[in-house]
């Protein structure tokens, strides 16, 4: 009994890995999520200064290329005076908290309700999917607006709010999935074989939706990191004096019209390359992974 | 054809009963109103008081009965800030986000559909792969930031027009630009690939073997097919961008219903905060049951889908 469920399983694994392995990895996202992770881990050894204090004196320095700029300070300072490399350099590790734990926040929540609408129906579809409809109509960053301003700033409020905000987007998808996925002939012999419906749902419906989770989960990752910049830039994300992306950012918009260049076009560089790299990242996933998602 | 409208209307309001309902009881669960509703450091009389002002210290279901019957009156309550009722704020701010909304609509259209149709037309050529790379561009740029830029190159360093605020025609261009960039690239996608579904049909190729030149092929035959789907999605997006305008108009000072959730924010003005938030979920409710039903007119297979 326990050998061709065995060689099953062995004849599947190899053909998913080269699958990815023929085409070409996309080189460019990969490098650029990989140097903003490894930033983000090691930012107490890589930042130059202290990213939340600063020196008066040495307020809107330059980059050390332009005149008044020093290599002190290789990216400038801002008002306060503090480092824009290092503010940088800790802003990747909140945009990673906060992308990451909200990303799978949400396509945990989402793809949970997703699978028990799909597969149960009746009632409990109903009022999912109601749920769902609800919510998809409040604008998701005005949502995520108000919710913020209700429960107040703080990064793991932010994690909640946008996990609470961005749920229904995977509900919707992965039901839809599950909905094919049980009239399928290997969860008509589970059910024969007398599984439970738990045991259905857990062991042969989620191993058979987790494609399109991840590859969801990994476009979303951009969507919530603009979100995040959003909530922080409008002053209900991340608090002061935390270096998140979008806080600069705003700190930055007083000095840009007297020329203070640096402090909105570094920020928003990185802000830029971190979603970009998503993006590519779930275009290319999603034509390996899912070729169900590829007209989308 | 009317059961499917009667269907689709009932779940439109069951969805605005959802939506008053998970706003009131986010307010409520998420902590005691009036905390939001006074000034930091107020004493506890004057928190009572509050209580008591709003019918806070009711039954539950007794403070949404109040808040939906207050709310089919039109009434959200008092802006504190403001000191007059939120729905006159609202009306009042409504137009400049629509006429933003419009403005920003343009250029999405003028940069997204001439861009999509050349895409179609030379499709996995230079042009195509320059748009995949501006869609990509499109997706991943914060509008604000995109916002921020122009400022900087066309306020700072240019001087060619005005950073902030609403008034002349110039004040207008930057954020509707900037809110606009997002859209086209989403426009752009969605003309190439109805501009290629359209090009592989039978009358098109009627129509070369008629033996009509290309431009007049596409510009007459495909562009106003491929058109259809396009104007749908312009259409709710439309509606999109009057609520979604929030960190656009905060950039550049515009005074719409954006800016004005933003002052909510600022000023802990939670009664604003509240309407700007119900009725942008109102509206979008409202714009997809029209949308639902008009498809139903257009197209009679979707009246009998159950």
């Amino acid at each position: 009994m326990s050998v061709p469920a065995q060689t099953a399983g062995l004849n599947l694994r190899p053909r998913r890995l080269r699958l990815i392995r023929r085409g070409k990895l996309p080189w460019i996202p990969i490098l650029i999520l990989g140097a903003i992770v490894f930033v983000a881990i090691f930012a107490n050894l890589l930042a130059p200064h202290n990213p939340e204090v600063g020196v008066l004196s040495e307020r809107f320095r330059p980059p050390f290329w332009e005149a008044g700029g020093s290599t002190k300070y290789l990216l400038g300072t801002d008002q306060l005076g503090r480092d824009v490399l290092s503010r940088l350099i800790f802003g990747a590790r909140i945009s990673m908290v906060v992308g990451f734990t909200a990303v799978i926040f949400a396509g945990a929540v989402g793809t949970f309700l997703g699978i028990i609408s799909g597969y149960l129906g009746g009632w409990v579809d109903q009022v999912i999917m109601r749920l769902t409809d609800t919510w998809l109509a409040l604008p998701a960053l005005t949502f995520a607006i108000f919710l913020a301003a209700i429960v107040g700033p703080s990064m793991w409020n932010i994690v909640i709010i946008l996990g609470a905000v961005y749920w229904t987007r995977y509900a919707r998808v992965i039901r839809g999935e599950v909905l094919s996925l049980k009239e399928r002939d290997f969860v008509r012999l589970a059910i024969v074989a007398g599984c439970s419906k738990w045991a259905i749902m857990w062991r042969h419906i989620l191993p058979n939706v987790l494609n399109s989770a991840i590859v969801l989960g990994t476009l979303m990752l951009g969507v919530v990191i603009v979100a995040e910049a959003s909530l922080s830039f409008l002053g209900v994300g991340v608090p002061p004096p935390q270096p998140a992306w979008g806080l600069m950012l705003a700190d930055g918009k007083e000095g840009l019209m007297v020329g203070y260049w640096w402090l909105t076009v570094f920020p928003g560089v990185c802000i830029m390359l971190m979603v970009l790299s998503a993006n590519m990242l779930g275009d290319w996933l999603r034509v390996r992974l899912d070729p169900q998602l590829r007209q989308l | 054809m009317r059961r499917y409208i009667l269907r689709r209307a009932g779940y439109a309001a069951l969805s605005l009963l959802l939506l008053s309902v998970t706003i009131f009881l986010f307010v409520r669960v998420t902590g005691d109103p009036a905390a939001l509703l006074v000034e930091p450091g107020a004493s506890p009389g004057d928190i009572a008081a509050i209580h008591h002002r709003f019918g806070l210290d009711r039954p539950i279901w007794v403070q949404y009965w109040l808040f939906i019957a207050n709310l089919a009156h039109g009434d959200l309550g008092q802006s504190f800030y403001y000191q007059i009722p939120v729905m006159r704020l609202y009306l009042e701010r409504l137009p400049n986000s629509m006429i933003l909304a419009a403005v920003a609509m343009a250029f999405s259209l003028l940069i997204g559909i001439p861009s999509g149709i050349l895409a179609a037309v030379r499709v996995g050529r230079f042009w195509d792969q320059a748009g995949k790379l501006f869609t990509l561009l499109g997706l991943s740029m914060p509008s604000f930031w995109v916002g921020l830029l122009l400022i900087l190159l066309f306020s700072v360093t240019l001087g060619w027009l005005p950073s902030s605020g609403g008034g002349g025609p110039t004040h207008i261009v930057m954020p509707a630009f900037a809110l606009g960039w997002y859209f086209a690239a989403a426009h752009m996608r969605l003309t190439r690939s109805s501009m290629l579904e359209v090009l592989g049909s039978e009358y098109i190729k009627l129509a070369r073997i008629k033996g009509l030149p290309q431009s007049l092929v596409i510009a007459k035959h495909a562009f106003k097919n491929a058109l259809i789907p396009v104007l749908t999605l312009a259409g709710i997006n439309l509606v999109l961008m009057v609520n979604v305008a929030v960190v656009v108009e905060t950039v550049f000072a515009w005074p719409g219903i954006g800016r004005l959730l933003y002052e909510g924010i600022a000023f802990r003005d939670f009664p604003v905060v509240q309407g700007v938030v119900l009725l942008g979920g109102v509206m979008i409710v409202i714009v997809n049951l029209l949308v639902d039903i008009v498809y139903a007119v257009i197209d009679p297979r979707i009246r009998l889908e159950k």
